[in-house]
């Protein structure tokens, strides 16, 4: 890699993150579907198996249970499986390994067995695709126990926070929002990364701030959209990106409420029994003498995921944030 | 994608010249024979025979007498055999002792194995210290085989732990609870083991066995295994102890052909043994191994057996299966054959047999001991290693936790 920053897409943050973690450890595998000769559908593994052989990155059959029951025994004899789900919706036959398996090994074995497993998920909508491409499904996840669950919004999260998920000693389930693979930013690797389970405040208000808004993945760039449209308009917002989804860091959260006394909580995901319900409910408790408005919620409907031509509706956008804005100023 | 290892020339167990790869293992019928029979009955007895047709390895019959097989001979010493016998007397005591335990209510639950013992120690002795063995939560016996001792068993029946076995030293992995889980599991070791380069020896090459059962079968899990398995040369031996219930869905509930034969689907050799016979078991799995350590691996096993007490203690067969079936099975019982072998052939006398007696006795007062005096975890142990990182909003739960049963025991509250 040259030095100085480079201005890439966020699939090539985590692609040149891939590459510095299986160029750091020779016990860090690649496994999945099409990920080899292909690159992945999203070429998130462009070159890899080129560049370290068909024995670090495995092309695998069609069968996402296999995919992490294979891994989770390579994780037994040492290795450190970064494991590709090829879009959210087939995430589900691998449900039951994840679930009562790779988050379970080391609390029934009281440690003696690690799972230093990355499940990578491309998720969440917004590029117009078929049934099973467009789902948000990280709150099963982040009710598990056993799991880390984070998720990267930008090139350079993109490029640290997968190489952080694949030295964690835990299994991780790195969602990553695909809607967002295309997006540029600069990268500097000389820059040190913050540590992989915080979420930060990445748009501070000033002293006037009126509302925090927290997002992940692919919502915080909208929120940040949003946020910039609200500026103009007078009214000061900060923007918090979890980045991890469980353990929940919110610390962060807790502070920008106790400035601003309101919060809106973005997610693409169904909003009922979800994540940021339970960002809702946490921040009642630590934060309700410094709330002015009720939590509000924008997320996707309690619907399953529409045709694609509808989506555009379904997703939170600019303006149903900026509504929400107003909702909770009107308080 | 690994190229296989295979040699175009070797043989199957069956003698008979393997041609394609793809087709590997002994070939057991013609295309017709796979197809059929067609009635019911037919079916049934196809799926339940163990003692007849002519694809069993048998080497005792359950008379006592030694027979032979044109591949699967075995040289063993009166030594080897009163061991075995030995091992297989200790398992099946150990386990009906569990099962009393269950029903004074020292244990939650029990899962029987009674009836599987030659399966079990047959395969268990013909593993090698390097192998890695995937079991099930009925392998008392291979348990007993990989050193881990029946005391170590007991804390997930009596709801002390999960498993508390160290799985690196015994090459015993922990008991898989969702049924057919263990499959990929073992897969992806033996996958591990390939790429480790720790396979092609005969002598230090390494294998995995994965533990099923017939229900297993089923599961669509175990069907990943065998093609990753497959498409991965991994070098691993699927054995699979049929003893005919799954609960209460017998085995033409799971398939319509007896379960061996699914191998030939996937593209590797499958055989069918007498899960009764503790010399046949031992032999066909010692072979089964050492295809897979030389690199010819995976290999499906099918042990004919049956399940002569219940699912577990919860269990109730007499809702499901008759009286004669149990007792028609008792007459193929897999200790009763070693024993009449060894007083036919003088290779154990009375003194052996008492001298075991009192140490199955003793193991059973020891086990019975250790049951009542196990240590209750306190509620600290809800919050212990969930992670090999933990965040601290765990600490902190434990923290609250442990302050509120505090807040009980603190002296009165005036």
């Amino acid at each position: 890699m040259t030095s100085g920053p480079q201005t890439i897409t966020l699939a090539k943050g985590l692609n040149q993150g891939l590459r510095a973690a299986m160029e750091a450890d020779p016990k860090v595998i690649v496994m999945g579907e099409d990920v080899g000769k292909l690159g992945g559908v999203f070429r998130i593994t462009d070159g890899l198996q080129k560049d370290f052989g068909e024995q670090r990155v495995l092309d695998t059959p069609l069968g996402e249970s296999g995919i992490i029951g294979a891994a989770v025994g390579l994780a037994l004899r040492g290795y450190r499986p970064v494991c590709e789900i090829q879009f959210d919706g087939f995430v589900f036959p691998a449900f039951d390994q994840i679930v009562t398996q790779l988050a379970r090994f080391h609390y029934r074995s009281q440690g003696k067995l690690r799972m230093p497993v990355v499940v990578r998920v491309p998720y969440g909508g917004g590029i117009g695709a078929v049934e099973h491409h467009s789902e948000s499904p990280e709150s099963y996840f982040a009710h598990t126990p056993g799991l880390k669950v984070v998720s990267c919004a930008n090139t350079v999260d993109a490029y640290w926070m997968i190489q952080q998920a694949i030295a964690c000693d835990d299994p991780v389930i790195f969602f990553e929002p695909k809607r967002r693979y295309w997006e540029k930013a600069p990268l500097d690797v000389e820059v040190a990364p913050p540590p992989l389970f915080c979420s930060r405040l990445v748009r501070s208000g000033t002293t006037a701030a009126v509302a925090t808004v927290v997002a992940y993945g692919p919502m915080v760039r909208t929120v940040l959209d949003a946020a910039t449209v609200a500026e103009q308009d007078g009214q000061q917002l900060e923007v918090i990106d979890l980045r991890t989804l469980s353990p929940l860091d919110l610390a962060p959260v807790f502070d920008s409420v106790r400035r601003t006394g309101r919060l809106i909580c973005v997610s693409e995901a169904p909003g009922e029994a979800s994540l940021i319900g339970e960002l809702a409910a946490r921040v009642s408790q630590e934060c309700f003498y410094s709330l002015e408005a009720p939590v509000l919620r924008v997320t996707g409907f309690d619907t399953p995921y529409p045709p694609a031509k509808c989506e555009e509706d379904y997703l939170p956008d600019l303006d149903r944030i900026l509504d929400a804005v107003d909702r909770v100023l009107a308080y | 994608m690994p190229s296989r290892k295979r040699a175009p020339s070797r043989s199957g167990p069956t003698g008979k010249p393997v041609g394609s790869p793809t087709v590997g293992g002994p070939i057991v019928g013609t295309a017709m024979e796979i197809d059929g029979p067609h009635s019911p009955q037919q079916v049934i007895a196809g799926l339940r025979a163990t003692s007849e047709g002519e694809d069993l390895v048998q080497l005792l019959t359950p008379e006592g007498q030694r027979v032979s097989h044109p591949q699967f001979n075995l040289e063993i010493s009166a030594a080897q055999l009163q061991a075995l016998y030995r091992d297989m007397v200790l398992v099946r005591r150990f386990d009906r002792e569990a099962n009393v335990l269950q029903r004074q209510g020292q244990l939650g639950l029990w899962a029987p194995l009674l009836g599987q013992e030659a399966a079990q120690i047959g395969a268990g002795r013909a593993m090698a210290p390097q192998d890695m063995a995937f079991p099930s939560y009925r392998e008392h016996g291979v348990a007993w085989c990989r050193g881990v001792d029946p005391t170590e068993l007991f804390g997930i029946f009596r709801g002390i732990d999960q498993g508390c076995w160290d799985p690196v030293s015994t090459g015993f992995q922990l008991y898989s609870i969702v049924v057919g889980s263990q499959g990929l599991h073992a897969t992806g070791y033996a996958m591990g083991q390939r790429l480790d380069g720790r396979i092609g020896n005969t002598d230090s090459g390494e294998a995995t066995i994965c533990f099923f059962g017939d229900g297993a079968t089923s599961q669509g899990d175990m069907h990943e295994a065998f093609v990753w398995a497959a498409v991965y040369d991994a070098p691993v031996v699927f054995f699979c102890q049929n003893n005919q219930w799954a609960i209460s869905a017998s085995l033409e509930h799971q398939t319509r052909v007896p379960l061996y034969r699914r191998a030939r689907g996937y593209g590797f050799p499958g055989i069918r043994v007498d899960g009764n016979d503790v010399l046949a078991v031992y032999a066909v799995t010692r072979w089964a191994l050492r295809e897979c350590r030389t690199g010819n691996g995976p290999v499906l096993i099918e042990a004919c057996t049956y399940r002569m007490d219940a699912h577990t203690t919860s269990d109730d067969p007499t809702r499901y299966r008759l009286a004669d079936e149990l007792e028609e099975w008792k007459l193929k019982d897999p200790l009763e054959r070693v024993r009449v072998h060894l007083v036919r052939e003088g290779m154990a006398g009375p003194e052996f047999f008492d001298k075991l007696a009192t140490e199955a006795d003793e193991l059973a007062r020891r086990l019975r001991d250790y049951c009542t005096s196990m240590p209750v975890p306190g509620p600290e142990r809800i919050f212990s290693k969930i992670y090999a990182e933990p965040p601290p909003s765990l600490a902190a739960a434990r923290a609250d936790h442990l302050a509120y049963h505090a807040s009980f025991t603190e002296g009165d509250h005036s």
